[in-house]
């Protein structure tokens, strides 16, 4: 949830006792997640985020990068210390090519039992929840994933990794008992990215992977990139109108996308109706959709249920417009329409458009 | 081939409804179905069985009830059902959840060597994505997430080709077998159960595994005692200090409405404003 997290502070906390060996797990660390030279917008999110949490337990904030040995690999870890860390565990190998399970599970798996973090972070991406999935089942230690809310309980060292929670219609916060480190992934956008400080340095730890191809089983035949063009950039876009199973019919999404075409809008639905094959899966928004944070959200017929909330809620603003004047989307949509969407999009349609017909004329 | 999938009874999340005051799940009346993601992985199953040959085993880890979620995946066309069930399985996480599935899967295997293990991509009621990763690893079988579409199979050779979704595009995969797979969503579409095996999976005789039966000596690997993580806390989200504010006017109009909205708006934000002029 993006506002006021000091607000709320009872969070309920179980007494967790340590055994010795695991109170040498010090320090907190984010999987720095990279692909064709480019590191995912994820993994510097989480740096800030790791940032908060390492002041607060007052220790250091690593990244982890593994990759082929080259400069744009080494380069992952200034881009680290310019968003927050302190430090980076390099593991530079051939075999770190393309993502395969194998190599990245060995290698990460290592790099915890020698180096013992408490906490660690992975973006949960197809690549981060592959590899959190057997990182943790091989080190037999919990794993939370797709947290919306990352916070420690500094006595206990203990991280409170809150998330939703029956097909996302409650919040649940998580802890990890007497077991080291404690595991989340977070999805992409849910955390703020944080101020790029180029001044910021930090040192480097270098670690060998130790494989040989002829041990990896699984191999890469071919990478076959997606053509940008054909998949919406939701995570990013500054402005969404997304509709919900108020549109009752496919038919009547024609609005949407004529309202998000006078915008300049990506188009957005929740999961009933991308269930029901209204819209593409790529647009979906929400907890088992995409998380995004435009700096306007336009839903309709949207109820709010906690389900679509925790993937928008965090838009600067939030315009809802429902037939039901006690649909829970208005609790947190900054401003609201009561009444028919089907004659409502229309006449928003043309407002929008003579608004900005003069403002052009005017500026 | 010997193929596993793996599937879980859920409730209908689309149905779920919290008690405005108690802020508690109200399970009552809410139907029990067969993860929707898992069919993708079942249908993928028969897919290889009709190509290439196969028994296709369904498994679940649950209550009693699961029982119905198995019969549900005979009646499309899995050969055999096995439910594993026992109290000592309460409160288990994915890790716990994969170490019980995970020995299940042994046995199975013991019966008939398998090949391929299949799994969902996730579940709708935990959203983890967590299991299936976990029972790779602890059979030491080859993962394979977010798998799009098995290309091919070669029986003799134990190797499988997949494609299988990453951030940026697609990898072409191969790996031999036995392997685990987890299946996306929109790779097939779901038969229809013909009537014979409707038939067959009402009177299908399901096989019934406690702990003990399931392979699991030791009891501190499955539910509460061999999960490492706790819920400490369910809660609804705090509402924002200010709800919404409703746009009214006189008339009630769309036409006015819309335009007093946009009024409203733009002089609290008119930087949006400007925002937009960008865009459109």
């Amino acid at each position: 949830m993006s506002e006021a997290p000091e607000v709320k502070k009872p969070v309920g906390k179980k007494r967790i006792e340590l055994d010795d060996r695991l109170k040498a797990y010090k320090g907190i660390w984010v999987f720095i997640e990279h692909e064709r030279g480019k590191i995912h917008p994820v993994s510097l999110e989480l740096l800030g985020e790791g940032r908060k949490l390492a002041d607060n337990l007052g220790v250091e904030l690593a990244g982890v990068v593994m990759g082929v040995p080259n400069d744009t690999t080494r380069s992952f870890c200034n881009e680290a210390f310019f968003h927050g860390a302190d430090l980076c565990y390099l593991m530079e190998d051939e075999l770190l090519t393309d993502y395969r399970n194998e190599p990245f599970t060995k290698g990460l798996t290592d790099l915890v039992n020698k180096y013992q973090p408490e906490i660690m972070l992975l973006g949960a991406t197809t690549l981060g929840r592959d590899l959190a999935g057997s990182v943790a089942t091989t080190l037999k230690t919990g794993l939370t994933a797709d947290c919306t809310e990352l916070n420690v309980d500094v006595e206990a060292r203990s991280l409170l990794a809150t998330r939703p929670t029956f097909g996302g219609s409650l919040l649940c916060t998580i802890q990890t008992l007497n077991y080291r480190p404690q595991m989340a992934t977070v999805r992409p956008r849910v955390m703020p990215m944080p101020d790029k400080d180029s001044s910021r340095t930090g040192r480097i730890i270098e670690d060998k992977l130790g494989m040989f191809e002829k041990d990896i089983i699984t191999k890469v035949l071919e990478f076959i990139p997606d053509a940008m063009q054909d998949k919406p950039q939701l995570p990013f876009a500054d402005i969404i109108v997304s509709g919900g199973r108020g549109m009752k019919k496919p038919e009547n999404f024609k609005l949407i996308w004529d309202l998000a075409e006078v915008l300049g809008a990506e188009v957005g639905a929740t999961r009933p109706v991308v269930q029901a094959g209204w819209v593409d899966l790529e647009r979906q928004v929400g907890q088992s959709g995409k998380t995004v944070r435009p700096k306007l959200y336009i839903a309709v017929g949207i109820s709010g249920a906690i389900q679509h909330r925790v993937g928008m809620d965090a838009s600067d603003v939030i315009i809802a417009i429902n037939s039901d004047p006690n649909a829970p989307i208005f609790d947190f949509a900054h401003y609201g329409i009561v009444g028919n969407a089907m004659t409502i999009l229309p006449a928003l349609t043309e407002a929008f458009k003579a608004h900005l017909a003069t403002a052009r004329k005017a500026g | 081939m010997h193929i596993v999938v793996c599937i879980k009874q859920v409730p209908d999340s689309a149905q779920i409804r919290v008690h405005p005051v108690t802020n508690t799940i109200m399970r009552q009346g809410v139907p029990a179905i067969v993860n929707p993601y898992d069919l993708f992985a079942l249908e993928e199953a028969l897919r290889l069985k009709d190509e290439y040959g196969a028994r296709v085993t369904v498994l679940t880890m649950g209550p009693p009830m699961a029982e119905a979620a198995l019969r549900k995946a005979i009646s499309y066309g899995a050969d055999d059902a096995v439910l594993v069930t026992d109290r000592a399985f309460a409160g288990s996480d994915t890790l716990a959840t994969s170490c019980a599935l995970a020995s299940a899967i042994t046995q199975i295997h013991k019966d008939m060597p398998i090949d391929l293990v299949f799994t969902g991509k996730q579940t709708i009621d935990g959203d983890t994505a967590q299991v299936g990763p976990g029972i790779a690893k602890r059979l030491n079988m080859q993962l394979l997430t977010y798998v799009t579409k098995v290309r091919s199979v070669d029986l003799e050779k134990h190797e499988v080709v997949v494609e299988r979704r990453s951030e940026g595009g697609v990898q072409l995969l191969n790996t031999s077998t036995p392997s685990l797979i987890t299946v996306l969503e929109g790779t097939n579409e779901m038969r229809f159960a013909t009537m014979a095996n409707m038939f067959r999976a009402s009177r299908y005789p399901v096989k019934v595994w406690n702990r003990e039966q399931a392979g699991i000596e030791d009891v501190t690997t499955v539910g509460l005692k061999g999960s490492p993580t706790v819920v400490s806390k369910v809660f609804a989200p705090t509402p924002r200090a200010v709800k919404a504010e409703i746009i009214q006017c006189e008339s009630n109009d769309p036409k006015d409405l819309s335009v007093t909205l946009l009024a409203k708006v733009f002089a609290k934000y008119p930087k949006l404003e400007k925002e937009i002029s960008k865009h459109a």
